[in-house]
């Protein structure tokens, strides 16, 4: 293709931006809208998710077994436990142990639980680890069956419930990004069917001088893809500094909130955005030319 | 050059414009194509660059068939093809040299190129110095020439002009016609509809004349009027 050509569909392209200026700026805006909620609620699932894989990694189950159980019964129960399939890790915690601990996690109000040591009210307990949550339940419900063992407790739900929580971001944001999306679709149409109108003489001459079709069309496509690219980027820049100045906050005000601020994530978040960005664009065009573009 | 074989044209509203056509014009040919309004006349000539598609016969063009072309073929043989309309087709928007570059910016031609041989065209139809002015600032004529230089920018062997004259006042006309004349001379086929019955009197070119879409005389030298 030779350069005068090229220069031509760029002329061609952005003088019919100017002209639909109001309907090139709909669209934009359109386009900008759903990739911002897209991107956002990309983020959001990525962090909940890397929650919940916090979560599930440090939900332990609990066994309390019932006192006077003899040193000899809790080392059987250590075995037996330790030969459940999904088992990582077995923790013996002795009721003096237990209390210890209750300490440090009171901190300075630690003085409320002072007269315990006498008449120490814990029971000699059991810390389980599995390799995977969704083990949990049955080696819990195994473990409650052994002798000697009293109750047995786990975090039950908290996982489920943020796992839940993250299906329903992933579903409501595809919705309403698809949902935009397509309006997106339908305002560039809409944008490059007066484009073409306006310029039906010029497409007709153009016809009997001999153009080929794509050449008559390529500005056209040009035109729409402009529209999805600027719309793209603008959204790729407020998902970017957004973001960033939102993790910015969080870590200095809620540090124990593990946001995702890899930059490789992001990245491709971002490539992924201006693609789909060009990729409306180019759908938008596509159907006015089918449509309005008899060539 | 073209050759028309059994040509007829049906309308999609049942309207028969052209009825089993027959017809060759030969290469350098000045044919008048004449008849009342209706005849046909205008979709003779677009059955040669394939606006419309015949309904029956075939049209061969430098020994090609233009109704089997491929979609793909259509812009290459207009390139070949000169054309002149009625109302000029101009862009108002774009400058009177602009419009004629127009033709070689669509077909790809480079910018060098393009400077190089819009003046020339412009010269030959003797616009030079109205290069730079917008087709409404000139007069009918003018932009009439403005129409020629564009469809002869590509050397094209053919030209079809579809009432050239018919918005211009008789003056301007017979300028216009000695133009034409020039382009024939040089070897350029011209087939020309028209209605301009003192012009194809006094040129004694070949007359083809329509009526309700057949061929009603085909005459070498002819008038605009049949003599007997
Ligand atoms: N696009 C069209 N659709 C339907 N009928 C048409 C069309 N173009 C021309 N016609 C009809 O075909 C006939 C011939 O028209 P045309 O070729 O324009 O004649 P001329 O140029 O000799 O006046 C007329 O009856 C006209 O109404
Ligand atoms: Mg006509």
């Amino acid at each position: 293709m030779r350069l005068s050509t090229i220069g031509y569909y760029f002329r061609e392209a952005f003088s019919s931006l100017v002209r639909n200026s109001w309907l090139s700026l709909a669209s934009v805006g359109t386009v900008t809208v759903s990739l911002l909620i897209l991107g956002f609620s990309l983020l959001l699932v990525l962090n909940a998710d890397r929650m919940a894989a916090t979560l599930e990694s440090s939900v332990e189950i609990s066994a309390f077994l019932h006192s006077g159980v003899k040193q000899a019964q809790i080392t059987s129960l250590e075995q037996e436990i330790k030969a459940l399939p999904g088992v990582t890790e077995v923790r013996y915690v002795s009721k003096e142990q237990a209390l210890t601990e209750m300490r440090q996690s009171f901190g300075q109000r630690k003085d409320i639980l002072d007269g315990l040591d006498k008449d120490n009210p814990l029971p000699d307990a059991f810390r389980i680890k599995t390799q995977q949550a969704g083990q949990v339940p049955g080696v819990a419900a195994k473990i409650q069956t052994f002798s000697g063992v009293d109750e047995v407790r786990y975090g039950r739900g908290v996982v489920e419930k943020l796992l839940a929580v993250t299906h329903w971001i992933r579903v409501a944001g595809m919705a309403i990004m698809i949902a935009l999306a397509a309006a997106a679709v339908f305002l560039i149409s809409t944008t490059i069917r007066m484009s073409v109108f306006a310029r039906r003489r010029e497409i007709s001459i153009m016809k009997f001088l001999g153009a080929t079709n794509w050449f008559v069309r390529f500005p056209f496509l040009l035109e729409g893809m402009v529209l999805g690219l600027a719309g793209s980027l603008l959204a790729g820049l407020a998902v970017y500094f957004g973001y960033f100045s939102l993790a910015r906050h969080v870590n200095e005000t809620l540090p124990f909130i593990p946001l995702v601020t890899g930059m490789q994530y992001l990245l491709i978040m971002l490539g992924g955005l201006i693609a789909l960005g060009l990729l409306i664009g180019a759908l938008g065009s596509a159907i006015s030319i089918r449509r309005f573009l008899n060539v | 050059m073209i050759r028309f074989y059994g040509v007829s044209k049906v309308y999609q509203n049942g309207v028969t414009a052209l009825n089993n056509i027959n017809l060759h014009i030969r290469k350098g040919e000045f044919l008048f194509l004449v008849g009342p309004s209706g005849a046909g006349k205008s979709t003779l000539t677009k059955l040669i660059f394939r606006e419309e598609l015949p309904t029956r016969g075939q049209v061969i063009f430098s020994g090609k068939n233009v109704a089997r072309m491929r979609h793909g073929e259509i812009p290459y043989l207009r390139r070949k093809i000169g054309m002149v309309f009625q109302d000029f087709r101009l862009l108002p928007q774009k400058k009177v040299w602009e419009n004629v570059a127009f033709a070689l910016e669509v077909t790809g031609v480079s910018r060098r190129e393009i400077k190089r041989r819009v003046p020339e065209a412009l010269k030959m139809v003797g616009l030079e110095d109205k290069a730079g002015m917008l087709p409404t600032q000139l007069s009918g004529g003018e932009q009439q020439r403005v129409g020629i230089a564009r469809a002869m920018i590509n050397n094209p062997s053919l030209l079809v002009a579809d009432e050239p004259t018919g918005n211009l006042d008789p003056e301007t006309s017979w300028e216009l016609m000695n133009l034409f004349q020039e382009i024939n001379q040089r070897g350029t086929t011209i087939i020309m509809a028209t209605h301009a019955w003192d012009i194809v009197d006094k040129l004694k070119k070949r007359v083809v004349a329509l009526n309700c879409g057949q061929i009603v005389r085909d005459e070498e030298g002819g008038g605009y009027r049949d003599e007997a």
